[in-house]
């Protein structure tokens, strides 16, 4: 045990060693997923090397055009992020741009409106990222199962359709089960958390000293707010995305996953 | 409505009047692909089918039958060509409401998650149950007079009583496809387009759905259109028919007639089992020798 700082560049630099556990298992299982994991490091790196930046300096000046401005630029790369996944889908930006937008400012917007969370860039900044990118996740994987068993389930589609059923009515079982498939990690998460992991935001608090117990509410408010976001994400996709795997005679697309 | 739908009449080209056939397909063309890579699946396809009648669209595979069927009830687009139903233009009526009157079975019986009733009464509770579909009502009790109506159902398809409350899953190739017929009529379609429906079964299977398929066509006025590449089968079930090669219809006329006594040399060939399937074999040449339209039989004009 050296007396370093607590995450200061030497532990920073030390943790180098765990990517290269990653790096050596990879190389040796013949897994092809170095250049992936060397990328993905640099990438964390330079990407969290700058929003802590970003918020170091949003937090001296305090000022909400760069709060806005930071959360506008976080849905934007959650958008890209989550259309480019689902690009077989037709309309996929603007899905990805409904839902995760929507989805996201809606809960952001019932938070700071009741006062669970204060206004303030360091309160925001953060919840708004957890926000947004459990969105992100969430759309993604509902677009991508929806367009995936349309494909496995085309015949049940056609016969529904064949019966004389509109779009909704025809994928309305794919499209539930998408949505249950895309919430369950969230659920699974809320439903076992404290006894399986211990959750971001808390262990953040608690390592950065706070008290426990509020680290603990802190982290209740995040988990429901979560439920409340990814649900309306993941219901958003479902009812407009249907409408898009249809001609407008009602024939279903042919589409690439 | 039947009394008036039997007055219809249409007048010919040379003046007479004749019945008014209850589906006519005229000048059908459908490509797939764009540009230079559009491959042509149906060129100028044209038939009609009496009310009624058992209609047979024979051909080997992938001569663009299934296509062909697909375009009647509108679940693929043709690009040019007109069906009419009764005399009127098909892409007139609300597609829903086609899908409706012309109903369809598939190759496979493709039965949704749930029990033989719900899968029997999908067509029926489309009506009530919103966007969430009939599959959102699966597993609930059946209101009153629904399991009724689905017993009718299943006897018509020669399926016991019992089978209402069985699972779609647990169903053998032939009970299911005979619950996918029962699922088309409970539409009360005036035309059910059947696509190979026995190709994916077992012998035994097979026969008793031709064998169900027969006694429908006995029972009243539900006129079929039915695809097949088994030639056994067309004879033994089809009023008229047609050979469709490489999307021209290259002989047609009333069976088993057309089949035994061939007239053209692509026919011959595919009944004799020599067709080899190769492009030049598909030239609409073989047309003419059946003589004009209107000396075909029962509709079978081409």
């Amino acid at each position: 045990m050296t007396a370093a700082e607590p995450f200061g560049f030497t532990s920073l630099a030390t943790a180098l060693v765990l990517v290269a556990v990653a790096l050596l298992l990879g190389w040796w299982q013949r897994l092809d997923v170095e250049r992936d994991i060397g990328f993905a490091c640099v990438r964390a790196f330079v990407q969290l090397m700058a929003i802590g930046y970003v918020i170091h300096f949003i937090l001296r000046t305090d000022r909400q055009i760069y709060v806005i401005l930071t959360i506008a630029a976080m849905l934007m790369f959650a958008i890209i992020t989550s259309a480019r996944r689902a690009r077989g889908l037709p309309g996929a930006w603007t899905l990805a741009a409904a839902s995760i937008g929507a989805a996201s400012l809606v809960t952001l917007g019932v938070m700071l409106a009741l006062g669970i969370i204060p206004a303030g860039a360091r309160y925001v900044i953060p919840i708004g990222g957890m926000i947004i990118g459990n969105c992100m996740n969430v759309a993604s994987v509902t677009a991508v199962r929806l367009l995936q068993d349309a494909g496995d389930r085309r015949l049940q589609i056609e016969a529904g359709l064949a019966l004389g059923a509109s779009p909704h009515q025809s994928t309305s079982a794919i499209a539930r089960r998408s949505v249950q498939l895309a919430l369950v990690p969230v659920i699974d998460a809320t439903k076992t958390t404290g006894l399986v992991f211990l959750p971001g935001a808390m262990t953040g608090m608690i390592l950065a000293g706070a008290d426990p117990l509020q680290a603990v509410r802190l982290q209740v408010v995040v988990m429901f707010m979560l439920l409340a976001a990814v649900a309306l994400t993941a219901t958003i996709i479902s009812y407009l995305a249907p409408g898009r795997l249809f001609t407008p005679q009602l024939q279903l697309r042919r589409l690439e996953g | 409505m039947d009394v008036i739908m039997e007055g219809l009449r249409e007048r010919t080209a040379d003046g007479f009047s004749r019945p008014m056939p209850r589906l006519r397909v005229e000048g059908l063309r459908l490509s797939a692909g764009s540009g230079t890579s559009a491959v042509r699946i149906l060129h100028d396809v044209n038939f009609s089918v009496k009310r009624g009648e058992l209609f047979t669209v024979l051909g080997p595979s992938g001569s663009g039958k299934s296509t062909l069927l697909r375009c009647l009830n509108r679940l693929v687009e043709p690009d040019a060509g007109t069906v009419l139903l009764d005399g009127a233009p098909a892409s007139e009526l609300p597609v829903q409401e086609l899908r409706r009157r012309v109903g369809m079975v598939f190759q496979t019986a493709a039965l949704f998650d749930g029990t033989v009733l719900d899968n029997v009464l999908y067509g029926p509770r489309l009506q009530r149950c919103g966007r969430f579909g009939p599959e959102g009502l699966a597993g609930r009790p059946p209101r009153p007079g629904e399991t009724e109506r689905a017993v009718a159902l299943l006897a018509r398809v020669g399926l016991p009583t019992d089978f209402v409350a069985r699972k779609a899953q647990d169903l053998s190739g032939g009970e299911a496809q005979r619950v996918a017929i029962a699922r088309a009529l409970a539409n009360d379609p005036e035309i059910l387009l059947l696509d190979e429906p026995t190709s994916a079964l077992d012998p035994t299977a097979n026969l008793r759905i031709q064998g169900l398929l027969k006694n429908l066509a006995a029972q009243g006025d539900l006129t079929f259109v039915f695809v097949t590449h088994d030639l056994n089968q067309a004879r033994d079930l089809g009023d008229h028919g047609l050979l469709l090669v490489d999307g021209h219809v290259v002989d047609a006329g009333p069976l088993p007639d057309f089949l035994d006594r061939p007239l053209v040399e692509v026919t011959r060939a595919f009944v004799e089992g020599r067709f080899s399937g190769e492009a030049e074999d598909a030239s609409p040449v073989a047309l003419a020798p059946r003589g004009s339209a209107d000396d075909l039989p029962g509709g079978g004009s081409l």
